[in-house]
């Protein structure tokens, strides 16, 4: 009986969030008359915009994915090797981008770096990437720091560190050939939620005024009926293919070790 | 002067002084094992020769060479760690070359040095496995040819074996010792086991409470304990209270025996109350020859150990354990028989009050 129970909740939960999916997946297709076709896709595919914003906002994820792994890895494992009192106010300051609303994060960068700023970064299109940049990277940063701090967690930080040590090795060399290919399977978990953050975020990128993927989504939600549901698609597409590289990179890792 | 000196070694984690003037001097090639309870700062001396803990006060010389305030990856040591520490995402092989890669030597000379490493440890086979692949047995060993490829001054092994089982455990440290000697490293081993310790050390340092308490050859320490405290930690002991007769002769009684210590004059004062102490194997179960002082008892508990039969007697009040060999003509005396003890004043260790 519990297990009927269990399996109708299963059931009844894939409903909820499944069908409204169904249903925009079914209206994507109905671009011509009385017939399913991928038309709306391959509008949205012709359309050069659509490249054009999807390459700038993978260019950025890529960029805030290293800024992301260069200040996150660091972090972490000094605070797990070092500083394990301050963990608890590192973790409320990776906390913070969920409780800020991003339009308060940019309009505090727009206050702070506009053009009669000490640092004008809005003051050109490459500034502006960069504070983009920043700007994913805190959104990212509850994320990336959690996968990262939980791929610490399952090495013994402190005791390999003094091994390396003993060898000879200096922190740039513990930290780039003993912590970071030990948590990599983690950073990659992290790497792939920033993408799927970056690729769909829009109040940054609008309000900073960059040609991003998710302002494109928006622009092309207001003016067209087929495109948009096709688009979503391919965003949730998108971001569903992340997770599943995230789940294939650690079942990857386990067969390597295995096999090897 | 000593290969590795560390003179007047102070280390205080806030009011806490963990080592207390620590001197202890170590010539090269020298087996030294630091012995003592958990606690006594025998790990923290070690971490302060490896760099890992800067001493509150007192120096640390390697080689003629101040390397006190030196960084540990500049100090040329290797180390062993309890829980072996192989780095997880590398070969055996990358774990043995780590050291000699930091180190800038060329991937030939590497190449046979990782070779001439695994050969010692008798893992020449293993190479391409992954540390998660090897049983614990064979993980600290490679931690081991690791901790020795790059050719370190000073070897440090910090309680290596703890993790392994009674069997691995001792056929592992007889290859430490034999690799040891045949490298001829100068090593420092941390130890709570005192039968680790007095098997393979050419020196036992006993410490307790943040200080040494004694330094010297495992004979010397087993046999000659010079407080109350090694004569405890360092093997089983059985103690009886005895009153002084004579200070000058080395004259005392206990329950009744007249024990007349060779050794002649001791330090307590005629009517005195000392403690007497004996190894198990000193004493005899029954009268034997050139063991002079016999006394009662009465068989408390007998353990058959195949080779050994150890047996608990109440002497005077006082349990005492003693060995004897097994003989196949001599059954064990029963359990609640009366039996005589018997040991020679040679034997006994007066320990200071």
């Amino acid at each position: 009986m519990t297990r009927i129970v269990a399996w109708a909740a299963v059931l009844l939960g894939c409903l909820y969030f499944l069908l409204p999916l169904a249903g925009m997946t079914e209206f994507s297709l109905k671009m011509r008359r009385g017939v399913y076709s991928f038309d709306a896709y391959v509008k949205v595919f012709e359309d050069p915009t659509f490249w054009a914003t999807f390459g700038y906002s993978l260019t950025l994820a890529a960029a805030t994915i290293v800024f992301g792994v260069l200040l996150v890895v660091p972090t972490a494992y000094w605070v797990r090797l070092k500083l394990p009192q301050a963990r608890p106010v590192v973790e409320f300051i990776t906390l913070l981008p969920l409780v800020i609303p991003a339009i308060v994060i940019v309009f505090g960068y727009i206050r702070l770096y506009n053009t009669s700023s000490f640092l004008p970064l809005t003051g050109s299109a490459f500034g502006t990437d960069i504070l983009l940049t920043m700007g994913y990277a805190t959104l990212a940063l509850p994320y990336m720091y959690r996968a990262v701090d939980t791929g610490l967690r399952t090495i013994d930080v402190a005791t390999l560190t003094e091994a390396a040590q003993s060898l000879g090795a200096g922190w740039f060399t513990i930290l780039a050939r003993i912590i970071l290919p030990n948590v990599l399977v983690a950073v990659l978990s992290g790497a792939f939620l920033t993408l799927a953050i970056v690729i769909g975020e829009f109040t940054m990128a609008a309000l900073l005024n960059r040609p991003a993927f998710g302002p494109f989504m928006q622009l092309l939600g207001a003016n067209r009926a087929y495109e948009p549901p096709a688009l979503a698609v391919i965003a949730f597409t998108i971001t569903w293919v992340c997770m599943g590289l995230i789940q294939l990179v650690t079942r990857f890792s386990k067969h390597e070790r295995a096999k090897a | 002067m000593a290969f590795l000196d560390l003179t007047n070694l102070e280390k205080t984690f806030g009011a806490n002084r963990v080592v207390k003037d620590f001197n202890l001097g170590i010539d090269k090639g020298e087996f030294v094992s630091l012995l003592g309870p958990s606690g006594c700062g025998k790990t923290t001396v070690l971490r302060m020769v490896a760099g890992f803990e800067t001493p509150t006060s007192g120096s640390i010389r390697i080689d003629g060479q101040d390397v006190t305030d030196q960084r540990t990856n500049q100090r040329a040591i290797g180390m062993m760690f309890q829980a072996y520490a192989l780095f997880p995402n590398m070969t055996v092989a990358d774990n043995v070359a780590f050291g000699l890669k930091v180190k800038g030597i060329s991937r030939a000379e590497r190449e046979a040095r990782v070779a001439e490493m695994l050969r010692l440890i008798g893992l020449p086979d293993l190479a391409t496995r992954f540390p998660f692949q090897l049983s614990g047995g064979q993980q600290q060993r490679v931690a081991l040819a690791r901790a020795l490829a790059p050719r370190p001054r000073v070897l440090l092994l910090d309680e290596p074996l703890s993790a392994l089982d009674a069997k691995v455990r001792v056929s592992l440290r007889n290859e430490i010792r034999v690799i040891q000697r045949e490298l001829g490293i100068t090593t420092i081993f941390v130890t709570h086991d005192q039968e680790e310790a007095m098997s393979i050390s050419d020196r036992i340092v006993v410490m307790n409470g943040g200080i040494a308490e004694q330094a010297g050859a495992p004979f010397e320490i087993y046999n000659n304990p010079r407080t109350r405290f090694v004569a405890g930690f360092v093997g089983t002991l059985n103690m009886f209270t005895a009153t002084v007769e004579s200070q000058q002769d080395g004259l005392l009684t206990v329950a009744g025996q007249r024990v007349l210590l060779p050794k002649g004059p001791i330090t307590a004062r005629d009517g005195d109350t000392v403690t007497l102490a004996l190894r198990p194997e000193a004493i005899r179960l029954g009268r034997a020859e050139g063991r002079e002082v016999v006394m009662p008892a009465t068989i408390d508990e007998v353990h058959f150990l195949g080779s050994v039969i150890r047996v608990r007697a109440r002497v005077a009040g006082t349990v005492v354990a003693l060995d004897t060999f097994n003989r196949p003509d001599q059954p064990p005396p029963p359990v609640g028989s009366a039996a005589e003890i018997s040991f020679a004043a040679s034997d006994v260790i007066l320990l200071p009050e």
